[in-house]
């Protein structure tokens, strides 16, 4: 009979510093109230503010130059939105006209009724019909990806369901990182080769669902739910790896993004999918998946 | 004062072997938790304090202002005598208060309307100097969850000996002795005063001693969680070469 539970002692705990030895040059790190340089000829951007003629760091973090913009970005914080950022969203509420969303970020997000695809992408007009029909399209609870298609002036989000590929999510796992840790760039809908497609939302919350068919494609936006379709058992397990292989790199710190979450899979593929969960097995990941970044790098 | 027993000897040594200006050992460690947006755990001394930050999240109701709500509640194991009530006895209560208001002197909260910041603190065992270093635990977590912050708030005790001695970082035996306790909230850089709170008698002319010896140690404490957080930073950084890997 095999072990249910693994307890580590105090003593066999893995040093998730070791990560962070093998680095070169190391930039120059600013707490909250360190002056950044003098005001004159300087921009102030996020994270920074300005006292006595001089641009002062309200973060902690390292310093971006922007020609004369100079920021501060925090190695961890809540999701601050931007324009055509992909974010996948939870529906916390639903109102008149508009489903209150939760993205992560410091005030909930709007999605409003004129902003969602109708089934089968159907164009026209919302109307009093359909503001009943809401809670039918999007319940309290649900899953959505979105785009940010504004962002209101006391910076709440406006989010937007841009073509069909957006919109409600229907069967998978939810992954919660922190957003600093997802790298950004311009395809967040991934199709990896192990059989999963993933969808890394800039707000940190990622989503792995079983890659649809091809007749599937394109399909009814999310409306048409495959409930009732039955996941096969090796989809299931690959998915649960890749949750477990996320997290991995979200707990030794590493970047998230199509290439990493690739290899930090084949390298899990030596262990079990249950035995992820430890941390010997997480730091080994991490490890190896950061050495084969490092040296696609060069 | 008559009966009060002397905390420092002819040498010049406390009970526990400080001199009056030393601090105790801090020990520090940011991001303890991953639920949170934000974590700290702090030693100072046998003194041992967790702290955790939720937010900025969305305020309820409709209060157009930023909203600062802090938790301060002491393990029921965390004193010799088990307590029975671990948060919402009186003097929990006032800790509440005293960390909302020095907090709210540091935190920019203009950046962020409408929100609400949760502030979590447990202390999990009590060997004086409570509020000090709830407040330094709780500085740590809110810069783990990056929110801006003007500088470090820290805070720091001090009291008087027999002789008329200013001592620094007082411990439990030295706060139930009978001396005189004064606490200070402090931004050190800014040399601003957010928080003071005294009990005990002493003349006012050694008032001004007594506060400058806690700020010398606010100003000690805060490059000792400025360090800490520099290389918590650095390590979390480095993982990923600072974003510059892949």
């Amino acid at each position: 009979m095999s072990t249910n539970a693994a307890i580590d002692l105090a003593l066999d705990r893995v040093d998730w510093r070791d990560l962070a030895a093998q680095t070169e040059e190391q930039p120059r790190v600013y707490t909250p109230g360190e002056v950044l340089m003098p005001e004159a000829g300087f921009m102030r951007g996020h994270g920074t503010f300005v006292e006595d003629e001089n641009i002062k760091s309200s973060v902690a973090g390292v310093i971006q130059k922007v020609n004369k913009l100079i920021s501060v970005r925090p190695l961890k914080s809540r999701y601050v939105g931007e324009i055509g950022d992909v974010v996948v969203a939870r529906v916390s509420e639903v109102q008149q006209k508009r489903w209150r969303v939760d993205t992560n970020s410091r005030l909930d997000s709007i999605l409003l009724l004129s902003s969602v695809n109708l089934p089968g992408g159907e164009l026209r007009r919302r109307s009093a019909e359909d503001e009943q029909m809401m809670r039918r399209y999007l319940d309290e609870g649900d899953l959505i990806s979105a785009e940010v298609q504004n962002i209101f002036e006391e910076g709440s989000l406006s989010l937007y369901t841009r073509s069909l590929k957006y919109g409600k999510l229907s069967q998978g796992i939810l992954v919660k990182v922190f957003p600093a840790l997802v790298k950004r760039r311009k395809m967040h809908f991934h199709n990896l080769p192990c059989g999963a497609s993933v969808i890394l939302g800039n707000n940190g919350y990622i989503w792995i669902s079983p890659t649809k068919g091809q007749e599937e494609e394109g399909g009814e936006g999310g409306f048409a739910q495959n409930l009732n379709e039955h996941v096969p058992r090796a989809d299931r397990e690959v998915i649960a790896r890749l949750r477990n292989s996320i997290l991995a790199l979200a707990k030794c710190k590493l970047m998230i993004y199509d290439t990493s979450i690739q290899y930090a899979y084949e390298e899990s593929l030596r262990y079990e999918a249950h035995e992820l969960l430890q941390q010997n097995a997480i730091y080994d990941i991490g490890q190896q998946t950061q050495a084969r970044l490092r040296d696609a790098d060069e | 004062m008559s009966g009060k027993y002397d905390l420092l000897s002819e040498q010049g040594l406390r009970l526990d072997g400080r001199r009056p200006h030393e601090l105790r050992r801090i020990k520090c460690k940011l991001g303890v938790f991953e639920q949170p947006d934000g974590s700290a755990y702090m030693e100072q001394g046998n003194t041992k304090v967790l702290a955790a930050v939720y937010g900025p999240h969305q305020a309820k109701g409709n209060q157009t202002e930023s909203v600062i709500n802090c938790q301060y509640s002491q393990a029921t194991f965390s004193t010799a005598e088990r307590k029975n009530r671990p948060r919402g006895d009186r003097k929990s209560l006032e800790f509440k208060l005293y960390l909302q208001q020095a907090l709210s002197a540091a935190i920019k909260s203009e950046l962020y309307p409408r929100s609400q910041i949760d502030i979590y603190v447990e202390v999990l065992q009590d060997d004086g100097a409570n509020y000090a270093v709830a407040l330094n635990a709780a500085t740590l977590a809110l810069i783990d969850a990056g929110i801006c912050l003007n500088e470090f708030i820290v805070a720091c005790t001090a009291s008087l000996s027999k002789s008329n001695i200013p001592l620094t970082d007082i411990s439990q035996f030295e706060e139930v002795s009978g001396g005189p306790k004064l606490t200070v909230a402090a931004l050190p850089t800014a040399e601003k005063i957010a928080f003071l709170e005294m009990s005990e008698r002493f003349h006012i002319d050694h008032l001004e001693t007594v506060i400058e010896t806690a700020m010398a140690g606010c100003r000690e404490i805060r490059d000792i969680l400025e360090a800490a957080v520099k290389e918590h930073l650095l390590h979390m950084g480095s993982a990923s070469d600072f974003a510059k890997v892949g």
